[in-house]
């Protein structure tokens, strides 16, 4: 049989099919993390720390245990007291202590006991009567003061060997890279420009707070039904917490209200399953919007230092930049992304940059969205915007002159294999925005962005029904219609409509391990599975139709949902449908599946290039966004429709993250923005129509071309508007958001 | 404490239950009734994912009180659909793409199909001000915009 391993020619990859999980998220019936319930169930509650910092001396539990409505109350001792599988370290341990306090609370919101109840009201009132005895110390929420000499320790001997000798013990991590003679680069360059930039947390905002029911017995064995990013990483990571065995937690992903990162590790559930364990009676806990800012994944701050050598022509010589991540009171915060992924869209023979990874008294940093990424961006490309207005030059010309290409060897390390973006560079060039003229009050920004992308561990089982339909199992949540886009691959493959696939995200019982669905991964990865299982099936059809007609199964080749011989040679049969092989499968070998296990690892990196146009208000500050174009290379675009949701959520997340979102931390080091009103999204009525425009440089990595489109999509908008934002207001933004008293404030310093 | 028996009707079938006085509208929909389809993202009333209709107003559920729904009509996102034909906006939601998660569609279709029956012909303006009460972390709006103001279109058109 021949199966051509590259595709560019396609039935149904492409089109625009309603999603199959439609019906149930219009009518209000998918079952989302907080409406799962169980015969017997209890509710639970957090209590969390009031303090930054503090030791806690003593937790007097008795009071809340007499009420006759608590069935259960735990503490740290409730976990420690489990026998750990051997090596509880590393993230493992991080995740315990950010879940239930040990000695010390290490942030304002770090859980320090919980309660299950009979009812949510009951569990809530409980919390009240457990008395904490706390000895509050002192507490860092800024980054470049946590790494000062006399910053207080959150945590001795957390940084490992990257760390350079003599830096405060908050700085658990440092990444250098690059190549070539900065210094040299610099004395070559017609301007050198340096400048400093700082960006505040930001929290994913999915509209959906953490929510679990969890059922665990004494026998070890136990139930977890969630909200998650990932269940096999929930399996894995909750049975190491409670000392259980992994493969005895069957947990089942709920549908997924919204994620960006936030849920790829586990907060409630571990806490649910210790209390169910103690209670012996399903356990079902739902954080409140104010427990999932104070206490779950904002992203990390950033403060950073950049330098840049450039030709009076637009050529960069040199390009150096240091970048220090906060991200919470444990390691993790992602410098080294930020460090490789800031000078990534450039070809520079001369480039050098480091990153830290800092601890504070803050939650525990969680992935946004290309963690990491749109902070360098928004400092690299605001020096080179401002380099172009010091030397006349068109800012997409100067991004094109220096735009890296295949065969580039990137900022971080290696070549690059076939890329987009000086194709988006050219198509943003091109586009009618960028010569549309502004009005007064107005500048235009551009940006480039980057991100890796990601492959990770995949398993996928496509199973045949005797009818000719096909049941597909995946194991990434669907976060933002993939269930369309796997029915579309498997149809490309299998030549049967997009309506008989049935897909189904799979527990962790039926179903080998998969990666959370992060790292733009999911179109990528279970596709590139989806695929590879669909065609393992046509192998299995076509050695049925062989055996029928009696000649070699490498005289058989599938068509269009057919097998058919694959040549005059072959002999003259009919073709043989899909429908027809499956009828009789089970008196021809049995049933008839395809399988995909491993990890992929051509995920291809992903460039985007955005336009904005945005109008000042001098008299109050507020920026509107007026115009905004995205455009981003998809490598191939299986469902154009979702795809350019992709590129539309990116950049409103981008919008928000650059002028309103932040994390605003009191003198205390209590968090003072905790509700949405405070911490304030973009609404309809604060962002314009988005446009996209979707570029196809296939991805060599993918069999239908596929890169990853989630992530790209945030890192070009903080840069873009900042640009727009200065070059209307006629002074450079150095400090996100450009929230209306910052752009007051900067406009009052420019006179 | 002792609960309160409350009388009201949901999505045209009388209902009743026993609640709290603290617990919310939006509380008792979900854990007395299992009508699981209005959400909780806030608690606070700013993210319009528990909106429903009261007496035809246009209410955040989590901000009302399970007791004040005593006597009054109800509708929420199970009821927008007539038996197995669904609202032209939950059509026009599906086809365009106007979810990707879907947590604030149920809120966001009962605040639209709200505005249509207030304002059959509203501009893009005024249907991105009267959805600003409803957050969408996924989309950046306009997919949602298009659908709204696509039904209106049809929906004018057939009237």
């Amino acid at each position: 049989m021949a199966l051509d391993d590259r595709k560019t020619d396609f039935t149904f990859v492409g089109t625009r099919p309603n999603r199959p999980d439609g019906l149930d998220k219009v009518t209000g019936r998918a079952k989302f993390g907080a409406d799962m319930s169980a015969p017997g169930m209890l509710h639970g509650a957090i209590l969390r720390s009031p303090h930054a910092h503090a030791r806690i001396v003593k937790i007097d539990t008795s009071k809340a245990e007499a009420l006759k409505d608590v069935k259960a109350v735990v503490t740290r001792a409730d976990f420690a007291d489990v026998p750990f599988k051997p090596g509880l370290a590393g993230e493992f341990w991080n995740v315990l202590e950010n879940v239930m306090a040990g000695e010390k609370a290490l942030y304002d919101g770090h859980a320090v006991a919980a309660v299950a109840a009979t009812s949510a009201l009951a569990a809530r009132d409980a919390l009240k009567l457990i008395e904490v005895e706390y000895e509050v110390l002192p507490h860092v929420t800024d980054v470049d003061k946590a790494m000062a000499p006399d910053a207080p320790v959150i945590r001795e001997g957390a940084a490992d060997y990257s760390v350079p000798e003599g830096m405060h013990p908050n700085v658990v991590r440092y990444h250098e890279s690059g190549h070539g003679d900065v210094d040299a680069g610099f004395a070559e360059a017609d301007l050198v420009l340096e400048d400093s930039f700082v960006t505040e947390a930001t929290h994913q905002g999915y509209i959906e707070p953490h929510a679990c029911l969890g059922l665990l017995g004494n026998d070890g064995k136990g139930e977890l039904w969630c909200t998650t990013q990932g269940h096999w990483i929930a399996q894995k990571t909750c049975a190491a917490l409670l000392g259980i065995e992994t493969s005895q937690l069957r947990v089942t992903a709920s549908e997924i209200g919204g994620g960006f990162g936030g849920k790829t590790t586990v907060f409630i559930e571990p806490v649910a399953l210790a209390l169910s364990r103690k209670a012996n009676r399903p356990v079902k806990l739902v954080m409140t919007r104010s427990e999932v800012f104070r206490a779950t994944g904002p992203t990390a701050s950033a403060s950073m230092d950049i330098k840049i050598g450039m030709k009076n022509d637009g050529t960069i010589t040199a390009a150096c930049g240091e970048f220090r991540l906060q991200g919470g009171a444990f390691p993790g915060a992602p410098g080294d992304m930020t460090a490789m992924c800031a000078f990534a869209a450039y070809n520079l023979t001369n480039v050098k940059q480091i990153g830290y990874d800092v601890m504070a008294n803050r939650p525990k940093q969680a992935a946004y969205r290309a963690p990491g990424a749109p902070m360098g961006a928004f400092a690299v490309e605001s020096v080179i915007d401002e380099m172009c207005n010091k030397l006349g030059l068109d800012p997409i010309e100067v991004r094109l002159k220096n735009a890296a290409h295949e065969g580039t060897k990137a900022s971080y390390g290696p070549r690059y294999e076939r890329i987009g973006l000086v194709e988006t560079l050219e198509a943003a060039k091109a586009h009618p925005h960028y010569s549309a003229p502004l009005k007064p009050g107005q500048g235009r920004g551009v940006s480039c962005g980057f991100w890796f992308n990601h492959g990770g561990e995949t398993s996928v089982t496509l199973a045949l029904s005797e009818d000719g339909s096909a049941q597909l199992m995946v194991g990434t949540p669907d976060i933002g219609g993939s269930r369309a886009s796997m029915a579309l691959m498997a149809a490309e493959v299998l030549g049967i409509p997009y309506e008989n696939i049935r897909v189904t995200v799979a527990d962790t019982a039926t179903l080998g391990y998969n990666d959370v669905s992060h790292g733009s991964r999911v179109t990528y990865a279970s596709g590139l599975a989806t695929i590879k299982a669909a065609r393992h099936a046509v192998e299995k059809l076509c050695e049925r139709a062989a055996a029928k007609w009696d000649i070699p199964v490498e005289a058989v080749k599938w068509e269009n949902g057919c097998a058919v011989p694959s040549g005059p040679n072959a002999g003259d049969f009919d073709p043989m449908p899909l429908a027809d092989i499956t009828a009789k499968m089970g008196r021809t070998g049995g049933p008839i599946s395809g399988h995909f296990e491993a990890t992929p690892e051509g995920a291809g990196v992903s460039f985007g290039t955005h336009i904005v146009d945005a109008e000042v208000d001098p008299e109050t500050g507020k920026t509107t966004i007026t115009r905004y174009t995205v455009i981003q290379d998809a490598g191939k675009a299986i469902h154009p429709t979702y795809v350019e949701g992709q590129f539309q959520g990116g950049a409103a997340q981008g919008i928000g993250w650059a002028l309103n979102e932040e994390y605003i931390y009191g003198e205390d080091g209590r968090l003072q923005n905790s509700i949405f009103l405070d911490y304030r999204i973009p609404v309809a009525s604060d962002l314009p129509m988005i446009d996209t425009v979707i570029v196809e440089v296939p991805n060599p990595g993918h069999p239908f071309g596929v890169r990853g489109v989630g992530e790209t999509g945030i890192v070009p908008p903080l840069a873009a508007i900042a640009n727009a934002v200065s070059n209307a207001a006629g002074v450079r933004m150095k400090q996100l958001p450009m929230s209306p008293p910052r752009i007051l404030a900067a406009l009052k310093d420019n006179g | 404490m002792s609960k309160l028996h409350v009388t009201t009707t949901v999505n045209g079938d009388e209902v009743d239950f026993l609640c709290d006085p603290r617990e919310t509208l939006l509380d008792c929909l979900r854990d007395k009734l299992n009508l699981t389809g209005a959400k909780e993202g806030c608690g606070t009333g700013d993210c319009g994912a528990c909106s429903v209709t009261v007496d035809g107003r246009l209410v955040c559920s989590c901000l009302m009180l399970g007791a004040e729904a005593e006597g009054k009509t109800i509708e929420t996102v199970e009821g927008i659909a007539d038996g197995d034909v669904l609202h032209p906006l939950q059509q026009k939601f599906i086809e365009h793409a106007a979810l990707q998660c879907g947590i604030c569609t149920p809120g966001i279709l009962v605040a639209a199909k709200s505005l249509l029956e207030k304002n059959p012909n509203p501009t893009e303006e005024e249907t991105r001000y009267w959805l600003a009460g409803n957050l969408c972390r996924c989309t950046g709006y306009d997919k949602i915009i298009r659908a709204v103001m696509e039904t209106a279109e049809e929906l004018r058109e057939a009237s």
